[in-house]
């Protein structure tokens, strides 16, 4: 039997960029081959070849023993590759079938083609056990359904290869779970499926074969069953990483922030946060854990100033901030409090300013970057270049715009600014969000070492993971809701999720 | 070849082929009108250039050029679309006409500051209160500054004919200032160093233009309040999380971009006509969103483009006298392809041009290498 997929000599390049070099992959039919790698390792870009969004620069794909030429992703849905995008491609105001068969209708009744539809979706549904209600509307269903659906439209396309993209970004644990069940039926009913992650326990969790990427570079080939998380990691970065933080425990002193009774309502009046309150105190890390969206940006906006204040009140550092007496960034940042954004390049960088001048971005009016009318540039540089080297910012050049550094090295940046100003209290949201795993090692210990040096943390993140190894105490938060506080000594992950997912323990 | 140099080797070069394009295609059409482009177009460097009362004029629609110029260009840097240059203009003239009527009797070394002032505040609220009204409420500069041009005009219209006209006269047009309100012309500058030139319009206020122009400059770039600016024009989340109020920075913007336009009646009343009149401003608002697009919105480019167009305005002139078929029309055409060319379709040929510049980058870098 010929391999479901054979990738041969692919090479592709962005301007300078080599993207792919030299990549040979082969996935065997009917089993779950995983591709790991670190962000910007290339393996996105070559499931977009094999997936026909680009045409690789030299190389052979064969899918089923054939050599074929992919121009468009209609192409690849002829030849039985199937792909799940990372953001779902739903209209969300469609009902199930009506998305299903969006793009494959037959003939021009739209009432008969979706009759037949339904036929063919109740099929698959039973054959696959992928229960899904056809005539819910997108919009109504949570993300682990909504990702259902996107299979279910892939198969309903008749596809023998499924291609997935990091798939449980949005998931609880649980609900990855339930995905990996499905990916283990469909195999049983001899699919294929290609799993793209940078998370090794999903890679152990699942797959058959694994391959690591590492700078556009295929490394290396494992049988699943024969490696191991270490071993997979060292392949990944190409050198010895320790996976576990080791941290000592903490010795929390007085709170420097107490947040009261917080509730915020979006612009369209729904409210996100709900009545919170909790205590970070000096010395400690809080982790707030939670599945993206469940109001912890929102909650992250109101605490640094970014949002203003409607309901509930702070104190920072003994300083009452009502919603009568808003306080702005400028402001909190007098009274101690640094933040590392959720979003750097939307919020903690302008991309089109040199790294110089975001390195000063929040804390621009400081007079020691003043001078009586224009700023102090030779001291602003200076200040950027000692930075950039102590938190091994590359290139370390000041002059370079900020949209050229990579994501890691941008984090670097925003990280690097934010711990130096010597804060009493520092923010963090999801530090590590596509950050490359020698960057995010050399973050977390940084983050460690603010709270050795007597600093209150409040870290915001969607990775268990980072929670778990970093927190000293951890609240989860669902719908806006402070679902409890568990101390990391008892965490475990399943108790977390079932939180994430809104099931309180008594009930559990 | 460091980077910078090369940005700017592909600048240059992107303008420079545009603007030839711009006039090939300009000289395509004073062909098919059965005139010779290469005459036409050495009528107009003669006319803009050839004799000294011809500079004197170009430089004095320069100066025009270069406020309006600037005026759209700071508040590009806070990614505002100013196209109110033209009202701002006129009624920061206007300030700057009710100075000089009021203490035209003044020495001008004191009149003159107070016109400034006076240009800075009226212009500056007239551009304020766009920005103000896009800050709190909402409305986008680019309808309410258009709005604002059509107030400014119907208003200055009401004011020449019914408050500010000389009683006994005809022509809506203020009393003539007293001396105070006239700048020294560039010939009266000139006469005591012993250079002796033929009068002409242009004025004192030139070198006001490129002190403002360099001002714009340490601005923009080199102070916290610039840096603010271009913090919220380059992303305004950013700036919030920043703690940069961005309801001051466009209200503030949009204030800068008004006192510079009302500059064009410093240049306009007390340089040249030494009265209000109607629609002294008339065009150069529009013209410099042209002139900073082409300048790239910096002061240095801005200077060049300010030029350029002070060129095409007598030249063209030159040219309307000077050739049978060749009308004023013709002139808008090619200014018209000019803005269509240098600033619409800048990018044209980008990729090529940054192509050659990598490839003449690299050729360089070889021979160093082969030097060492």
């Amino acid at each position: 039997m010929p391999a479901a997929i054979e990738l041969i000599g692919i090479s592709k390049h962005f301007g300078a960029v080599q993207a792919n070099h030299d990549v040979n992959l082969t996935v065997k039919s009917g089993t779950i081959h995983g591709i790991i790698g670190e962000n910007g390792a290339g393996k996105s870009t070559l499931m977009s070849i094999l997936y026909g969004f680009y045409q690789a620069d030299a190389g052979e794909i064969r899918v089923q023993g054939k050599a074929l030429k992919i121009h468009s992703a209609h192409d690849a849905i002829e030849s039985g590759i199937g792909m799940v995008h990372q953001h779902f491609m739903l209209v969300d105001t469609f009902t199930v079938l009506e998305n299903v068969v969006l793009g494959v209708e037959s003939g021009f009744q739209l009432d008969r083609s979706l009759e037949n539809a339904r036929q063919e979706l109740l099929r698959l549904e039973r054959e696959y056990r992928l229960e899904v209600d056809a005539d819910a509307l997108i919009q109504d269903l949570p993300v682990g359904l909504q990702q259902r659906v996107e299979i279910l439209k892939a198969l309903y396309r008749g596809v023998d290869i499924l291609i997935l993209d990091e798939p449980t970004g949005v998931l609880t644990p649980q609900e990855a779970d339930d995905l990996f069940h499905i990916l283990s039926e469909l195999r049983s009913q001899g699919k294929t499926v290609i799993l793209i992650t940078h998370k090794l326990r999903e890679i152990m969790a699942v797959t058959d074969h694994v391959s690591v990427m590492r700078q556009g570079k295929m490394v290396a080939h494992r049988l699943t069953s024969e490696t191991n998380q270490e071993e997979l990691a060292e392949l990944m970065v190409g050198r010895k990483v320790l996976l576990r933080v080791d941290k000592a425990p903490a010795h929390p002193g007085e709170p420097v922030l107490a947040v009261e009774h917080l509730s915020v309502r979006d612009e369209a009046g729904v409210e996100r946060v709900k009545d919170v309150s909790f205590e970070v105190r000096a010395g400690e890390i809080i982790g707030v854990a939670g599945v993206s969206g469940n109001g912890q940006t929102e909650l992250l906006e109101v605490i640094t100033g970014i949002r203003p204040l409607q309901q509930g009140r702070l104190r920072l550092n003994g300083t009452e901030i009502t919603p009568e007496a808003h306080a702005d960034g400028a402001r909190l940042r007098e009274l101690g409090l640094a933040h590392v954004p959720e979003d750097r390049q939307r919020m903690g960088l302008v991309s089109t300013f040199e790294a110089a001048e975001n390195i000063i971005l929040g804390y621009h009016r400081d007079p020691k970057y003043n001078g009586l009318i224009e700023m102090n540039r030779k001291q602003i540089i200076a200040e950027a270049q000692r930075e950039m080297a102590a938190y091994d910012v590359r290139p370390a050049n000041p002059l370079l715009r900020s949209s050229l550094f990579s994501g890691g090295n941008q984090q670097k940046l925003v990280v690097a600014r934010e711990m130096e100003r010597d804060p009493s209290l520092l923010v963090v949201g999801q530090p590590t969000r596509g950050v490359d795993i020698g960057a995010i090692e050399f973050i977390h210990r940084r983050i460690l070492a603010m709270r050795d040096a007597g600093k209150a943390v409040l870290l915001v993140s969607v990775e268990l993971d980072e929670i778990l190894s970093l927190s000293d105490r951890i609240l989860v938060m669902f719908s806006g809701r402070l679902m409890g506080e568990i101390p990391v000594a008892e965490a475990d992950e399943r108790a977390i999720g079932l939180l994430m997912a809104g099931v309180q323990q008594e009930a559990a | 070849m460091s980077v910078r140099t090369a940005n700017i080797l592909v600048v240059t070069l992107i303008t420079v082929i545009n603007l030839l394009i711009a006039f090939v295609i300009s000289g395509v059409f004073v062909w098919s009108v059965g005139e010779d482009p290469l005459f036409a177009l050495e009528t107009l460097l003669y006319g803009a250039f050839g004799y000294d009362e011809g500079i004197g004029y170009t430089l004095y629609y320069t100066t025009n050029f270069i406020f309006t110029g600037l005026a759209f260009a700071v508040g590009f840097h806070c990614r505002l679309f100013n196209i109110g240059a033209e009202g701002q203009a006129y009624i920061g003239g206007l300030g700057v006409g009710l100075v000089c009527l009021w203490w035209g009797d003044w020495p001008t070394v004191l009149v003159f500051p107070l016109a400034v002032l006076a240009a800075v505040v009226l212009g500056g609220i007239w551009g304020a209160i766009p920005g103000y009204l896009q800050a709190k409420r909402g409305s986008h500069v680019v309808i309410t500054t258009i709005m604002f041009n059509f107030i400014a005009s119907v208003l200055m219209v009401y004011l020449l004919v019914n408050v500010l006209i000389q009683p006994g006269q005809m022509s809506p047009e203020s009393r003539e200032f007293g001396q105070g309100g006239f700048l020294p012309a560039m010939h009266e500058i000139l006469a005591p160093l012993g250079i002796e030139i033929t009068p002409t319009p242009l004025n004192f206020t030139f070198f006001w233009a490129l002190f403002c122009a360099f001002l714009v400059w340490r601005f923009v770039w080199h102070t916290r309040w610039g840096y603010e600016l271009r913090t919220v024009g380059a992303n305004e989340t950013a700036a919030v999380y920043g703690g940069i109020s961005v309801t001051r920075n466009t209200i503030l913007a949009m204030a800068i971009c008004g006192g510079l336009a009302g500059f064009v009646g410093i240049n306009e009343l007390m340089g040249f006509n030494h009265r209000i009149l109607l629609n002294f401003q008339f065009g150069y608002g529009f013209t410099g969103i042209a002139v900073s697009l082409i300048g790239r919105n910096h002061p240095f480019g801005i200077l060049l483009a300010a030029l350029l167009f002070g060129i095409l305005y007598q030249g063209g002139a030159e040219l309307d006298l000077e050739m049978e078929f060749v009308d004023r029309n013709m002139i808008v055409l090619i200014q018209g392809l000019v803005i269509l060319f240098a600033g619409a379709l800048e990018n044209l040929f980008r990729p090529q041009i940054e192509a050659f510049v990598k490839q003449l980058g690299s050729k360089n870098q070889t021979r160093t290498v082969a030097a060492a």
